[in-house]
């Protein structure tokens, strides 16, 4: 088995355009959440999402080829762009031919579909636009990252909810460490905000009315967030041959199910996707110095999830950093796993944890260690990050300092 | 609380769970009756549509049992009839 280094990242979300304003973001523990504006949401419950403000297509795109693309395979193209500028790849066609992606997404591009309905359910229209089918289909994001690359190899995108991005990640990391392939592009990408979608989470109520406090005392919810974050995957040791940077590692991928219900979480199948990772591995749970929590602050989660890092972890869970990112660029949903293995490699690689934001108190049913509020300095040399979707399927990432 | 606002909140919780509705009586905990979190949440949703209001999360928070539920109700419903009352 090969070991497989992270050697491109790229991220485009609430916190900023590129990785190293996701980065900054972080480290200053600067929230993207704020009122919604790329939908209307004078008849929605919630106000505010973490968006990518002020956010059109013309930097990235010239008209005719944005036509094509919904909002979340467009960031998923400007992410995958950063990974690959960033991992400095010399594309050969034998790369090409033999590289591969993985891609997560959970609603695809649901807001154009939306648009169509809109059309002939509301305004009576007899007909919707050609490319709702194309623009709305969940592997447009690997569609056109191929497309962009000229990439031939095997491309699919996983959808798991919350997970998406986590399973393509551990699935990618699958491939380059068995030698089924020397490069694989990976990550997840998101574009939640339209009417219909908003709807939809208003009715479930577990959206926050002001904003995203996980494992605080007051929590009140989740708030959906947009973006995506791609990583460029390689055998370490050809990483290392052609002097890339390495930015991380990852060292194992573990995966459960619930099998439980289709939306309360499970201690135990989360504690299982824990020990699965650990597993996977090898390492100890001693080993672990961070946990990039899936911290959505819905009631449920925070304390579910806080019982399976004590049940897996025992007494070192006292001793373990725990965060959730996710209090500054919000749930990205099929994102989500991606945009938290970025902040993961960045904690590891910058020796700084990223903090919990808007942490206003202790609830004692999430009694660890969260950093609240202020990132802090550390080097972890191991950490994982959690990801357990509705429907109960878990995945957890682990990555280890470059 | 009238009686037949009682009743079509026990029909609407019968109904969206699908359980009979001699099972559901004012007295019972969303406990005994196995209703958890999403059935509560579908319940709401039937309960916006039967009386046309609109149920806040905040509302809903601390509620664990029939009883609850109905005096919630009453309270939007007489909300709803006040603020048509004015001119």
């Amino acid at each position: 088995m090969r070991r497989v280094a992270i050697t491109g990242v790229g991220a485009i979300s609430a916190l900023g355009r590129n990785a190293a304003e996701f980065a900054e973001s972080l480290r200053q523990g600067r929230s993207g959440i704020g009122p919604i504006e790329s939908a209307d949401v004078s008849q929605v419950r919630f106000q505010n999402g973490a968006e990518v403000k002020g956010y059109t297509h013309q930097p990235y795109f010239d008209d005719r080829r944005a036509d094509f693309l919904d909002r979340f395979a467009q960031f998923a193209v400007i992410a995958a762009r950063e990974a690959a500028a960033s991992a400095g790849i010399e594309w050969t066609p034998e790369l090409r031919e033999t590289a591969a992606i993985v891609t997560g997404s959970c609603v695809g591009g649901q807001s154009t579909e939306d648009i169509g309905f809109h059309e002939v359910y509301k305004m009576g229209h007899n007909r919707v636009h050609p490319l709702t089918i194309p623009k709305t289909m969940a592997n447009a994001g690997a569609s056109h990252m191929s497309m962009e690359f000229g990439i031939t190899g095997p491309s699919f995108t996983i959808s798991t909810a919350c997970s998406s991005a986590g399973h393509a990640i551990g699935q990618a990391y699958w491939m380059v460490r068995s030698g089924m392939t020397d490069l694989a592009l990976t990550g997840g990408s998101e574009a939640p905000f339209s009417f219909g979608i908003l709807k939809a989470w208003e009715a479930m109520r577990v959206v926050s009315p002001d904003t995203c406090r996980p494992f605080s005392k007051d929590r009140r919810g989740m708030i959906l967030g947009e973006g995506a974050a791609m990583f460029v995957l390689e055998p370490l040791e050809a990483a290392r041959a052609r002097g890339a940077r390495i930015h991380a590692e990852i060292v194992g991928f573990g995966m459960s199910a619930d099998a439980c219900h289709i939306t309360q979480p499970s201690s135990e199948g989360a504690a299982r996707a824990m020990r699965a990772v650990l597993r996977d591995s090898a390492l100890a749970p001693e080993q672990i110095g961070y946990i990039n929590a899936h911290g959505t602050a819905t009631p449920a989660n925070d304390t579910t999830e806080t019982a399976a890092i004590r049940a897996v972890f025992g007494p070192h869970a006292g001793r373990l950093a725990v965060s959730s990112t996710k209090s500054m660029h919000g749930h990205g949903l099929g994102a989500a796993a991606a945009l938290e293995c970025l902040a993961t490699v960045l904690a590891l690689r910058d020796g700084i944890l990223p903090p919990t934001a808007n942490f206003t108190g202790p609830d004692p049913e999430c009694d660890l260690d969260v950093i609240p509020n202020q990132a802090r300095c550390a080097q972890v040399e191991y950490a994982i990050s959690n990801s357990f979707a509705f429907g109960g399927l878990n995945a957890v990432l682990a990555l280890r300092r470059g | 609380m009238s009686d037949e606002l009682i009743q079509r909140v026990l029909k609407a919780i019968a109904t969206s769970k699908r359980i009979p509705l001699e099972t559901v009586t004012i007295d019972s905990e969303f406990q005994q009756l196995g209703i958890d979190s999403m059935d509560a949440v579908e319940i709401l949703f039937a309960l916006e549509n039967e009386f046309d209001i609109s149920i806040p999360d905040d509302e809903v928070r601390s509620v664990r049992n029939v009883r609850q539920m109905c005096e919630g109700v009453a309270k939007l419903v007489a909300a709803k009839a006040g603020a048509g009352a004015k001119p």
